[in-house]
């Protein structure tokens, strides 16, 4: 499954035309202990770009962007009890919510996992 | 646990009562450093302090609906142990009248007792609003005068005074200016607001029921003034600076940018909370500026990190002026000073949007204001502007060969200096650091804001800070400074004597315990 990633530091897996969406492993290590992570609604539609979820750490709190538009259809629930999932496995069990994709020619805007590895060695 | 935490309500120091050369005490005490426990845990819930009359000769309660059935678990306490209990938390505070309070961005300055013995005055501190005007002329004259020294200071044609601090002063800026749009029949939807503003301009701006798009700043920490024009339009209500900005550094290009927005038909708000940087030097309203707030709290003295109250009186240009929320002061042909409020604003103020408060203000703060503005005169005043970039450049200076200074290269800084945590050793954050201060004795500097540089320390001297109060600061912040870049693991345990070791952060946000449960 394609994965793709934002300047943003949001991450994005593809199947089909629904995809998981989250911040990456280099994003939770910037903002630090994630405290409370305030996820979209099922049914909301977000445009690419659009601040979908908010993310809160001891040190700030941080917007999450759609990478691409679509709706999403459902929130990641365990992330009510257990923010820090997010810091634990950012790109795993961490993922924020799931959507469905309204163009998937959006998604070649974005950064294969290689451009993003780059991306990140330059900051 | 010891007999103080004894309900084990607040986190643990480790070895109760151990000091740093590991003496253990019985009490938990620390020579004359008290430990105290919760009000609960000190008071008896089936005692009362007071000792209520049996008796008091009226109707009885008895048998009434609204008679308490169950006793209300408040802690007695005698009036000592009260008096004490406050007394022993006061003393593991830390406040400015104890010493340097770093706290960037909020100008944690002295306040003069002066200020304070005038704002005690019985004809200002014990009026109320809705005596009959003639019998508060004084309190009147205050605003009055309070008022126009603020006009004047601004270079601006109107203010309104009511706001109750900064982010209210903003809110009723931003409400005058969709009242002048709405006026023209004008709909527009969008302000801008750059990275180096203050967080609650974007807030405030979507309270108001903009839509808020960011602007992007440069590598010299300001505005972006090529992505700002390019950016305006029919669309674009006004922009929302904060100068001097959040990177302590003055916006230049305000004047530009100011002509660019009314050009495109808009407005310029810039958040004057950093006002104590520029008073008596710049008048915002010769750059253009539309409308700004003017933190009383913190550029013209009065208490504050002490939980308020703030003043935040908005001023404002020709164009904003008519809209002013009521209620405000007019001085008549005869020297008195008259209200304007609903029942007469038809005729002098036909526009103001509505009111920001019930009455007129905060009456404490405008006569601690007054106070501090004529104490210092118009030559004191250039001088506070003075030595408060005096002071941060002074620190900015003599840091930037330990700690980076990512717009050291910008030239001067304003009213704070801005360090990154650059060339820390691995593992060690600003936070190590800022935790080190304490034990160095100070009330640690703001950190990880602004968040355009990575592990922000933000320090704001102020103005009132002697060379030899600074040059202790910054010896402290040279040591531990050198101690982050070695990677000493004593400064990532930091602090070692405070009456609390290092608190953990993330599980009190994440398992907040705020109700105490009441013991068996």
């Amino acid at each position: 499954m394609p994965r793709y990633f934002t300047k943003d530091h949001e991450w994005i897996e593809v199947e089909g035309d629904t995809a998981t969406v989250g911040i990456t492993d280099y994003a939770q290590s910037q903002l630090g202990d994630i405290t409370f992570v305030e996820l979209p609604d099922a049914g909301a539609s977000v445009g690419k770009g659009d601040s979908a979820s908010v993310v809160d750490s001891v040190k700030a709190a941080s917007d999450v962007y759609a990478p691409v538009s679509g709706t999403v259809t459902e929130g990641n629930g365990a992330l009510e009890e257990e923010p820090e999932l997010v810091n634990s496995d950012a790109e795993g069990a961490g993922w924020l919510w799931r959507m469905t994709l309204s163009d998937s020619g959006e998604l070649a805007d974005l950064m294969d996992e290689n451009a993003y590895k780059a991306f990140v060695a330059e900051l | 646990m010891n007999e103080i935490n004894r309900s084990g309500w607040r986190p643990a120091m480790g070895e109760a009562g151990a000091a740093a050369d590991g003496i253990v005490t019985t009490t938990g005490n620390r020579g004359l450093q008290l430990e105290e426990g919760l009000i609960f845990e000190i008071g008896n819930l089936d005692h009362c302090g007071v000792d209520f009359d049996d008796d008091d000769g009226g109707e009885s309660l008895e048998g009434l609906p609204f008679r308490r059935s169950a006793p209300v678990d408040l802690p007695g306490l005698s009036e000592p142990e009260a008096v004490r209990h406050y007394t022993r938390l006061s003393r593991q505070n830390y406040a400015i009248d104890l010493g340097l309070f770093p706290l960037g961005s909020c100008t944690m300055k002295h306040n003069p007792r002066l200020d304070e013995k005038v704002a005690r005055m019985p004809g200002f501190a014990d009026v109320h609003p809705l005596q009959p005007q003639q019998t508060v002329q004084g309190a009147l004259k205050v605003m009055e005068e309070l008022a126009q020294w603020l006009i004047t200071l601004t270079g601006m044609a109107g203010v309104a005074m009511t706001p109750k601090a900064g982010a209210h002063g903003e809110l009723c800026g931003l409400l005058c200016i969709r009242a002048a749009l709405e006026a023209r029949g004008d709909a527009r939807e969008v302000i801008l607001v750059p990275e180096s503003a203050h967080g609650t301009n974007p807030a405030t701006a979507a309270f108001a029921g903009y839509r808020v798009e960011n602007i992007p700043a440069t590598a010299d920490g300001r505005v972006d003034v090529a992505a700002l024009t390019a950016r305006l339009g029919p669309d674009v209500a006004g922009v929302m600076i904060t100068n001097p900005n959040t990177c302590g550094l003055f916006e230049r290009d305000l004047k530009t940018i100011a002509d660019a927005v009314h050009a495109a038909g808009g407005f310029v708000y810039c958040d004057g909370a950093n006002f104590n940087a520029i008073v008596g030097r710049v008048r915002p309203g010769d750059l253009g500026v539309d409308a700004m707030h003017i933190n009383l709290h913190k550029t013209f003295s009065t208490p504050h990190g002490g939980g308020g109250p703030g003043s935040g009186p908005v001023v404002l240009s020709e164009a904003l002026a008519p809209f002013a929320p009521l209620p405000f002061t007019t001085r008549l042909a005869d020297g008195s000073v008259r209200l304007i409020e609903e029942e007469n604003a038809g005729e002098d103020h036909p526009q103001a949007f509505g009111r920001m408060c019930a009455f007129h203000g905060q009456m404490g703060m405008y006569s601690r204001a007054l106070a501090y503005i004529l104490s210092h005169g118009a030559d004191g005043l250039r001088q506070v502007s003075g030595d408060a970039v005096l002071n941060a450049n002074y620190v900015l200076r003599s840091l930037e060969d330990v700690l980076d200074a990512p717009f050291g290269a910008a030239g001067p800084c304003m009213h704070e200096a801005l360090f990154s945590d650059d060339g820390f050793a691995d593992g060690f954050s600003t936070l190590d650091l800022a935790k080190g201060l304490i034990d160095e004795g100070y009330h640690p500097m703001t950190v990880y804001f602004p968040l355009v540089v990575h592990g922000a320390m933000l320090v704001e001297p102020t103005e009132t800070e002697s060379k030899g109060g600074l040059d202790q600061f910054i010896g402290a912040m040279r040591s531990l400074a050198e101690r982050a870049k070695a990677g000493d693991p004593m400064l990532k345990s930091a602090p070692h004597l405070a009456p609390r070791r290092r608190l953990d952060e993330t599980l009190a946000a994440r398992k907040p315990k705020l109700v105490w449960p009441k013991q068996a």
